[in-house]
Formats: C-alpha cells, structure tokens, sequence
C-alpha cells in the first residue's frame, strides 16, 4: 500500500510538473516539450510491446503513420473534424496491429524483428504509391480550420501543450493501470518465461496479440495527435527511422519501466539540440553519449534506478 | 474412475524412438509413480500429456475427452498441473508473483493472495515471499516450482523429478507435503529417489527404453527381476 502510494506521487507529481511547466517555460522550450510529450506517447506504445511483453519490434512506424494518416486522410478527404478523425487513426491502428500480429506473432526473436520491419517498410511504400492520395513523400499540410477540436484551436502553442499534457497523461496512466492489471502482469511474466507461462494455463498467442494491439493502438494515438498538433503529414514518419527512435527511447529512458520512455525521448530530444548548438557533428557527440550510458546503465536510466534503489518500481 | 489415459502414445526425435507405444491408465485419486533409467523418455511422456510436446502418433484421453489436438494452455484448463523437471521459475519476478500467476487463472483479489500465502507456507517458503526467485537455493526453488502446481488444486498434478537436488531433510518435508496432498489430488510423479516412491505411490510403472516394462504396487516392482535389470546398466 505504501508502495502504491509512492508510485501514485512520483507520476502523478512528473504530470502536476509538466503541466505547471507550460506557464514557466520560455517560448523555445514550450514548444520543445510539446513534441516531447507527444513522441514519449508514442514510446509508452511501443514499450507496451518491447519492455513489458519482450517482443522487439522493428515495424512500429507503421502504427504511427496509420494512426496519422487515419487521422489526416479523414480529415482530407472526408472532411472529418479533429475527434472523429482521431478515433479513425488510433481504430486504423488498432486494425494495422491486429492484422501484423497474427502473421508476426507466429515468428519470434530475430524473424519477428524482419518480419515487423519488412511489413512497415511495405507500409512506407504503400503511402508512397498512393501518392495521389497521401501526397508521397512530400505529404500534406492539415489547415488552421481543420484543426480546430470542440471550438479549441489546437495550432495555438498554449493549447497545443495542453493537449500534449492531456494525451501523454491518459498514456502514462494507461501504462501504469495496465501493468497492474493481471493483464499486464501475465505480459510480463512471459517476456520472462513464455513456456512456463503457457505451462500455467495461459494462452500465450492470445495475450501477445493484446500487447500488440494496445501497443499499436497507442502508437497510433500520438501519430495522430502529432500531425494534428503539428499540422501535417508526411511519408518520412512511416520510415524506418520512425521505428528505430521508440527502440532508442525507450532503451536510453528504461525499458519495462513507466517513466522510461518520457525520460529517454526527453534526454535524446535535449542530447541532439544541445550538441547541434555546439557543433556541426552533432551526431558524434551523441553517438558518443549514448555509448558511456549503454556501458554504464545498460537497464537505460529508469531501469538503473529501479536496480539501485527501488525495486518496486513499476 | 479413469481420469487419465494413453492409447498407443509415440514420439520420435528423428530417428530416436523416446516414447513407443504406452497405453497407461491411471484411476482418479490414486499417486503414481514413474520411474525409469535416464532417457527412458518419462518427461517426453508426460510432456504429450500435458501438451507441451506433440506426439508422433497416439491418443490422450483426460476426464473422458480426447485431449490428443488440445493446446497446452487449454489441457491445463481441464485441471491439469505440470512442473518442469528442469526448474522454471520466474527468476526476476518475487516469489508470491510467481504463485499468483499459477493461482489467478482461479482466483481473484484477497483470496488469491490468501491461498497463494497458504501454500507458501505449506512448503516453508512464506517468509521468502517478496524476495526474487532466482535470489533462492536450488532447492527452494524445487519447492517453489511445486507451490506453483499445489496452488491450481490441480485434478491431475504431474511432478517431474521434484526431489531431484533437494537435501535429505527436504525431502522428508517433500514426503509429508505429498501425503497431505495424496487425498485431494491424483498424481503422476516421476521419481529416481526410491525411498520416495516405496513410501507415498500406491502404483509404479517403469519406463524404460519408451516402452511401459512393468506396472505393479511398490513392493511388487522392487521384486521384479526385469524391472532390476532394466536398472543395472545405469548402477
Ligand atoms: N527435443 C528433443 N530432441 C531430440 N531428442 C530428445 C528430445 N527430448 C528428449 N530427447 C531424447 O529422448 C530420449 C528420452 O528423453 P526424456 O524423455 O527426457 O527421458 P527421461 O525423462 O526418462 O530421462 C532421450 O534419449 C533424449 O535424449
Ligand atoms: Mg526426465
């Protein structure tokens, strides 16, 4: 109980700081911290697969970009407004994850990371045949109007932080809840163990599509969200890049651990913008941080804490 | 009653005949011992009926259905318990998760905290309760692993080599747990301690070469000359 209490005050006082922040913070910074929430969305997603149930995707671009381009299609081409064209990205996820998983869920290990990667790149290139439709890789602006959610204008930077708060806040809350649940706990006892899981009575095929479609799912809300706070849509978001930086986060910030993604898309987002002021070899002097932190906190940052001092750590 | 049995149960590795062609019946309520020299295939033969391993050919029939094309998850859900002869804990989990998650399939919120503190304490391991699995003794982690079957009240509770490493005193205590357990629950134990097996089966059958070589009460079995010779090739 006391645990529990503990765990409710350090994420509910990481939100409470976050959304002070948006009345302190410069207008630089703000803004930073905005797409911040908005990828650390997308981190919490994918951790809900790779940290918790130990699957590792290398496909998750593709739940990003079906959830934006659920989102900006409908709004395009349909002319839905932002809630209706945000259920229809995040059920365009849910949809996408469903179907991947029952082919790459028959794979493990090594073909489950091709398979995944191998889907998402037919994904990125679906996008880019349908160009008349998606606008390829150039992709499409979503106007000031088409932006406007029950009468709030989310292009205004104010507005556009609180609906980054509002959306990492159900994310982060989401992950907490579920990896309370029995549900969360069987996740993580097969990343332990999957046989003796199964051994136990579990359907383990069952609840690895769960993961799969919850962790699309949430991907695909902070696709959405992204291009609808941001204003558009493009193909380089369903590039492998778009797959590789949740797995960087999420490494760097503490796999299988809450506040892990938040933290490592934070520290990663800060890491290149700090250097890039510095030098023009940014990238080097990125490299070489995430190197000294991947020899000395291999757990990433939440895990090493969680290690050393609290175990309970969720 | 029957509550379990195999018609013409076979596995082949290859070219390796493990398991050949076992009918075994085994009568609700009764314990069961298997035994049988190393690579005899007892845990193949088990692993077919528990669904972990697919058999090459024959059937399995548990509580009057034809189980042979259910999945493993499914056998269990019938009142199935399997513990793995080569311990297969949840290491980094503490101990009461590692009983929960046998015991939630069942039950739900305080009960299944009571019954999963029951059962620890049923096998000495209450006060290790929050600490992780793989911090335990080998032997603790035995009791562990059998905790786990105890706690699904299993209607058939297959232990496979369960004293295998533990001290003379814990499998005493190991002894004890089986005879409390022997009234409510049928067993299929696979066991190379004799003291074991003479002291808590009523019925042994032998394995040996994947055939069933012999099946009689303990007594009977230890006077069995094949059964002995069947024996002397491991010492
Ligand atoms: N997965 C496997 N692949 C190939 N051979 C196996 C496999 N599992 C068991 N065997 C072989 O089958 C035989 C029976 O093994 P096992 O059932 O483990 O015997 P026991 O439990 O009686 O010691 C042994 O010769 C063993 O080497
Ligand atoms: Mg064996």
């Amino acid at each position: 109980m006391n645990g529990w209490v503990r765990v409710l005050a350090l994420h509910g006082g990481l939100l409470a700081v976050l959304f002070a922040a948006q009345f302190l913070l410069p207008a630089y910074h703000h803004g930073n911290l905005a797409r911040i929430m908005v990828l650390a969305s997308y981190a919490i997603g994918y951790n809900i697969l790779f940290g918790y149930t130990g699957l590792l995707s290398l496909g998750h671009a593709l739940f990003f970009a079906a959830g934006m381009y659920g989102m900006g299609l409908g709004v395009q081409h349909l002319g839905l407004t932002p809630a209706p064209a945000l259920l229809a990205g995040i059920a365009a996820g849910a949809v996408v994850a469903l179907a991947l998983g029952l082919l790459a869920l028959r794979t493990v290990g090594v073909a489950f990371m091709i398979v995944t990667l191998m889907f998402a790149q037919a994904g990125y290139f679906t996008i880019l045949y349908f160009s008349e439709i998606t606008r390829g890789d150039e992709g499409f602006v979503i106007a000031q109007a088409q932006r406007v959610l029950w009468g709030i204008d989310l292009s205004a930077s104010a507005n556009r932080y609180f609906a980054a708060w509002a959306l990492f806040s159900a994310c982060l809350l989401a992950c907490l809840w579920l990896v309370r649940m029995p549900f969360g706990k069987t996740l993580v006892a097969i990343r332990e163990n999957e046989e003796r899981v199964r051994m136990l009575g579990y359907d383990t095929f069952a609840h690895k599509l769960g993961a799969m479609v919850i962790s699309g799912a949430i991907s695909a809300a902070a696709g959405a969200s992204y291009g609808l706070l941001f204003g558009s849509a493009g193909a380089s978001f369903a590039g492998v890049q778009y797959s590789i930086l949740p797995l960087l986060w999420v490494l760097l910030g503490g796999a299988g651990t809450v506040l892990g993604p938040f933290v490592g898309t934070l520290f990663m987002f800060y890491l290149i913008d700090l250097s890039s002021g510095i030098t023009t070899a940014y990238m080097l002097i990125a490299g070489v941080v995430l190197v000294v932190l991947t020899l000395f906190a291999p757990q990433g940052l939440m895990g090493e804490l969680r290690r050393r001092f609290w175990r309970g750590l969720p | 009653m029957t509550l379990l049995s195999t018609r013409g149960l076979s596995k082949h590795f290859d070219g390796l005949q493990a398991v050949d062609g076992v009918d075994f019946d085994l009568p609700e309520g009764e314990v069961r011992a298997l035994i049988g020299p190393n690579g005899a295939g007892k845990t193949t033969f088990v692993g077919m009926i528990c669904g972990r391993i697919a058999p090459s050919s024959g059937s399995v029939v548990f509580d009057g259905a034809d189980i042979t094309a259910l999945p493993a998850h499914k056998r269990i859900l019938r009142g199935m318990a399997y513990t793995f002869q080569i311990t297969s804990v949840f290491p980094r989990l503490d101990v009461a998760e590692n009983v929960a998650l046998a015991a939630r399939r069942r039950l739900k919120g305080r009960e299944m905290t009571r019954a999963v503190d029951e059962v620890l304490a049923r096998v000495g391991l209450l006060e290790r309760r929050d600490e992780e699995a793989g911090n335990l003794s080998y032997g603790h982690q035995r009791l562990l692993e059998i905790a786990m079957g105890l706690v699904q009240k299993p209607r058939l509770l297959i232990l496979d080599e369960p004293t295998q490493g533990l001290s003379e005193g814990e499998i005493a205590s190991f002894k004890e747990l089986l005879r409390e357990v022997a009234g409510q629950t049928t067993i299929l134990l696979i066991e190379h301690n004799m003291s074991v097996v003479m002291e808590t089966a009523d019925r042994v059958s032998v394995l040996d070469f994947g055939r069933l070589l012999a099946e009689g009460t303990p007594q009977e079995i230890h006077e069995n000359a094949a059964v002995q010779a069947a024996y002397l090739g491991t010492g």
